[in-house]
């Protein structure tokens, strides 16, 4: 329409670039995901959503938790005479209670040996919220963080879109296992400083998204040295911590900084209840900087996105119940290795390497030997088919900005057991290992679907709302 | 310390400038109120907060509506089927049936006479989170807005601050109500344009903050025409529309465009919340709701930044789309605000101190310039340290509103009891008709039998809780801790 263009100059450049990030052409799997949504009864056929980092493993835990704990909401009649206390409560200091209860839960996914103060957890807009938060502190308009490759593709949105920081990727490959070496770090450094870029920090993800290993002790330490030798920050993002399912055990930041010198207000680790408990609805976004300026600074910004006390409430009590953390944490991190064993065995009947992992809910897969050529326009081509044909939805490496092609990261906690049996079966025709007869979808048996949140599904494909969304789905919908 | 300067140069300037609003001399009423809390029965001598712009009148009728109403809550036995499905769900669209729901409550809030469309609803972090995300949708660093004054001090820090933006105050004074003339209005707009400044658009508030007004509908549609004439914005800061409780009836802006064919939706954005409406602040539901496609599609985009908690979206949805409860609320919740402001403004007229007649808000505009000794904001700054320290009193001096005239000062007067509310009229009566010498403010002994009706556990955790005093939370009842 012709006010196009006059809209154009009417809003802000913010509003009108692309770095929110939607427009990649990432975008296509979820467009093929919306039309034709699996189903186990309703639409066997349809494409699986192996796209998105959720983890769905332990909600029976947390019900089971909730039917025990009725003065854990306002709105029980064991709890409602607490309603107005907390429907009024708009501190962005948190509730005492919320705040203490986070500090010792992260301490319990670092197995108790590190302690959090209350006094320096801030909140925010999920983990989201909480990245933006933290530029907006360290880092001026054009200033620039260092991140290693591969990285979660909403970094984009969330470090640079509204804050105006730019990202400098430091390369890391196969070679090495995706090691972040210092050499790598001090190439990127070397050339943002010749192109006249202020370098102000550098961002990592322990566990890695994708990679879904942790980082072990004497890189950590390598990463410190250099960000102290520099004078600039490191932002640690930890939201994945207590997916660690298998040894290498974790070894976080706050771990480190405990055994080295180290200029302390250059550290800052950014959580979140999104990925460890699997509440992305909550919007549980955490920074907890070891700097007080930055936490004085970012209390003040934290109005800007602060947990709903309603929801702070809640978690207050059940993450202060050590029982049920305890609990929750073994229990969590076996289901998390029972079902990446059995992803990863699958994939390895039919000889699909994958880089091997400790942690996250997902698995780096590997098919640079399905390309024809090894270019990204290749990968992007197998990305379609394995969507198109194979009917999974999962994240081509180029997404993540990886440096090589052919990897793809593959999700495997936001589905059911058998879910997961007919995406191997799927994967394991498509590699040709099957007979060369038709790929038969094996038929969905009733007696399975009571174990399968049907409920879900139907709220999700079948309502009538879903014309209006795009794409519900979309990892950029949600935070992923 | 030597690094303090390195740290300097370490944060970014937003981290190192004031825009935060917090460290204006505003905050002194905080500190009194914080190191000498009233309290009923353990500190009836003590500051009472009369600063905070909160709505407790009608927390027994939500509460009777959660106990009729189990499965608003995921965590019920009724609810807790739908825990995993709402805790999963962070789609920025929001649930969709919260969406609806706060469709029909806005609606019902402008009496019927108005539509929305759920698909143009956004949320964000509280309205705090809904005044940001506009700016940074509409202006670009050192773009302006134009603001009627006196308005809400915390717009600096939610417009300004991390934005980049700048506000234009367009003054308003008390010879005609504070009425936003259009002379006015092209006055502060000539002269941004001539200081080469680029006035992106305008934002007002109504009903108003701090005055407690409704604009009449010739004022609205001669400012839907100005900024159509200059093509700039309207930002229409809606969050007191539910606490409309006498005549002249509310008029939203979302009304008069219906009215106006000429009126360039493009333009036009509402900010709207459940905080004082409803009581609720500490949910964080703000809402932005635009008449232009482009600011929902990149709004939404950016609401990922402060999405309602899904919880919380789930039994709101419930509440709000409850059409007997709502009527219900917003009768009641009118009708306790008049009756609430009626028995204070009639306990100020007995000693002759009158207030800006309102019709809306949580809070009344009080008129002491006749008892400044110096009619300058020194002398409102004077007056009002002896409010705080001697009538023990904490209400909000006009100048933190950027009013253009001394002498007027905030009082809310919806976030306390009715007892609370004669003690605050007492000590005021006292001390206008008093300073006599000797003569002691008498404070009547808290009646024990009274107390049922107080909600003393509340206090009690307000006042006397450890975590209050704590050096690390020197103000959590600050307006700038609240958004008050």
């Amino acid at each position: 329409m012709s006010l196009g263009s006059e809209s154009y100059q009417l809003l802000s450049k913010i509003a009108t670039n692309d770095q929110h990030g939607e427009n990649s052409p990432y975008f296509d799997g979820w467009k093929a995901y919306e039309k034709n949504p699996f189903h186990p009864r309703k639409n066997p056929q349809g494409v699986i959503q192996m796209g998105l980092a959720e983890n769905q493993l332990c909600f029976d835990l947390i019900e089971e938790w909730i039917k025990n704990n009725p003065k854990a909401s306002i709105c029980t009649p064991e709890g409602v005479c607490k309603f107005r206390d907390i429907a009024n409560f708009q501190d962005y200091h948190g509730l005492p209670e919320f705040t203490s209860a986070m500090a010792k839960f992260m301490s319990k996914v670092r197995g108790g040996r590190v302690r959090f103060d209350p006094n320096r957890i801030l909140m925010s807009g999920g983990a989201t919220g909480a990245n933006e938060l933290i530029m907006f502190c360290l880092a001026d308009p054009g200033d620039a963080f260092l991140v290693p490759t591969p990285y979660y593709p909403g970094f984009v949105r969330d470090l640079c879109w509204r804050t105006k920081v730019q990202l400098i990727p430091v390369h890391c490959d196969s070679s090495n296992n995706f090691k972040i070496t210092r050499e790598a770090l001090e190439v990127a450094y070397k050339k943002a400083q010749e192109n006249n870029i202020n370098v102000k920090g550098l961002i990592i993800t322990n566990p890695s998204n994708p990679l879904g290993t942790t980082l072990d002790k004497e890189t950590l330490k390598s990463l410190i040295t250099f960000i102290n030798e520099k004078t600039i920050h490191l932002v640690c993002d930890e939201i994945y911590a207590a997916t660690v399912f298998t040894s290498p055990s974790y070894v976080s930041v706050s771990e480190v900084v405990q055994e080295m010198k180290c200029n302390l207000d250059l550290i800052h680790v950014i959580y979140s209840l999104s990925k460890d408990l699997g509440f992305p609805g909550f919007r549980v976004g955490i920074v907890y900087s070891y700097n007080d300026q930055v936490v004085n600074c970012g209390r003040k910004m934290s109005s800007f996105g602060l947990v709903s006390s309603q929801t702070q409430y809640m978690l207050a009590s059940m993450l202060s119940d050590e029982k049920f953390v305890d609990k929750f944490l073994l229990e969590s991190s076996r289901r998390l290795l029972k079902r990446h064993d059995k992803f990863t065995k699958g994939l390895e009947e039919v000889e699909i390497s994958r880089f091997p992992s400790n942690a996250g809910l997902f698995c780096w897969m590997n098919l640079k030997k399905l390309l024809k050529e090894e270019t990204i326009e290749e990968e992007l081509k197998l990305w379609h088919v394995i969507i198109n044909e194979v009917k999974l939805n999962v994240s081509p490496g180029s997404s993540f900005n990886c440096s090589e092609v052919g990897w793809f990261r593959v999700c495997f906690a936001n589905i059911d057991d058998e879910t997961v049996e007919i995406a191997l079966q799927r994967i394991r025709a498509f590699v040709g290992k099957e007979t060369k007869k038709k790929i038969e979808v094996k038929r969905w048996q009733p007696n399975l679907s009571l174990s399968f949140t049907s409920t879900r599904f139907d709220e999700n494909v079948l309502s009538p709302h879903n014309h209006i969304i795009i794409s519900p789905h979309s990892p950029l919908v949600r935070a992923t | 310390m030597s690094l303090e300067n390195k740290n300097h140069q370490l944060l970014s300037k937003i981290a190192t400038n004031d825009k935060h609003g917090e460290n204006s001399p505003y905050f002194d009423g905080w500190k009194a109120y914080e190191s000498n809390p009233f309290h009923p029965t353990k500190n009836p001598q003590g500051v009472i907060q009369m600063g905070l712009a909160e709505n407790q009148l009608c927390f027994d009728l939500i509460e009777e509506w959660i106990r009729n109403n189990p499965k608003a809550s995921i965590c019920t036995p009724e609810g807790v089927n739908e825990f995993r499905h709402i805790a999963n769900f962070q789609d920025y669209h929001g649930l969709p049936e919260f969406r609806n729901a706060v469709a029909n409550f806005m609606s019902k809030v402008r009496g019927g006479r108005v539509r929305f469309d759920p698909d143009r609803i956004l949320m964000s972090g509280g309205a705090t989170g809904a005044n940001e995300l506009i700016m940074f949708c509409l202006a670009d660093p050192g773009d302006a807005f134009l603001v009627p004054s006196p308005y809400y001090p915390a717009f600096v820090r939610d417009l300004c601050w991390r934005t980049g933006v700048q506000l234009i105050p367009v003054q308003c004074h008390s010879s005609n109500n504070f009425k936003i003339t259009r002379e006015a209005l092209e006055e502060a707009h000539k002269k941004a344009q001539e200081e080469n400044i680029n006035v992106k658009g305008l934002i007002i508030t109504n009903p108003s903050n701090p005055l407690g007004t409704t604009l009449e509908k010739d004022t609205l549609k001669s400012i839907v025409s100005f900024i159509n004439e200059n093509n700039i914005h309207l930002v229409c800061d809606e969050i007191y529309s539910g606490t409309v409780f006498n005549t002249p009836t509310y008029v939203s802006v979302a009304e008069v465009i219906q009215e106006m064919e000429e009126c360039k939706k493009d333009l036009i954005h509402i900010i709207y919340s459940l905080s004082k409406d409803m009581g609720l602040p500490g949910f964080r539901v703000g809402l932005v709701y635009s008449y232009n496609d482009e600011v929902v599609n990149c709004g939404r985009k950016m609401s990922s930044f402060g999405l309602v908690s899904s919880q919380t979206q789930h039994f709101l949805a419930a509440m709000l789309s409850d059409d007997i409860f709502v009527d219900k609320f917003l009768e009641e919740s009118s009708r306790r605000l008049r009756e609430r402001r009626e028995f204070f403004t009639k306990g100020l007229e007995k000693v002759n101190i009158t207030c800006l007649p309102s019709n809306a808000g949580l809070f009344f505009w009080m008129n002491l310039r006749g008892l400044l000794k110096e009619k300058t904001f020194e002398g409102e700054m004077k007056l009002w340290r002896l409010i705080i320290n001697e009538v023990k009193l904490n209400v909000s001096p006009g100048s933190a509103f950027n009013c253009s005239e001394p002498g007027w000062y905030r009082v809310c007067f919806a976030n306390m009891d009715h007892e609370t509310v004669e003690i605050a009229l007492r000590r005021i009566r006292a001390f206008v008709n008093g300073r006599e010498k000797g003569k002691t403010v008498e404070i009547k002994r808290w009646k024990s039998n009274l107390r049922l009706s107080f909600s003393s556990r509340r206090f009690d955790e307000n006042v006397m809780s450890p975590h209050m005093m704590s050096p690390h939370s020197p103000m959590p009842h600050s307006p700038l801790v609240r958004a008050t």
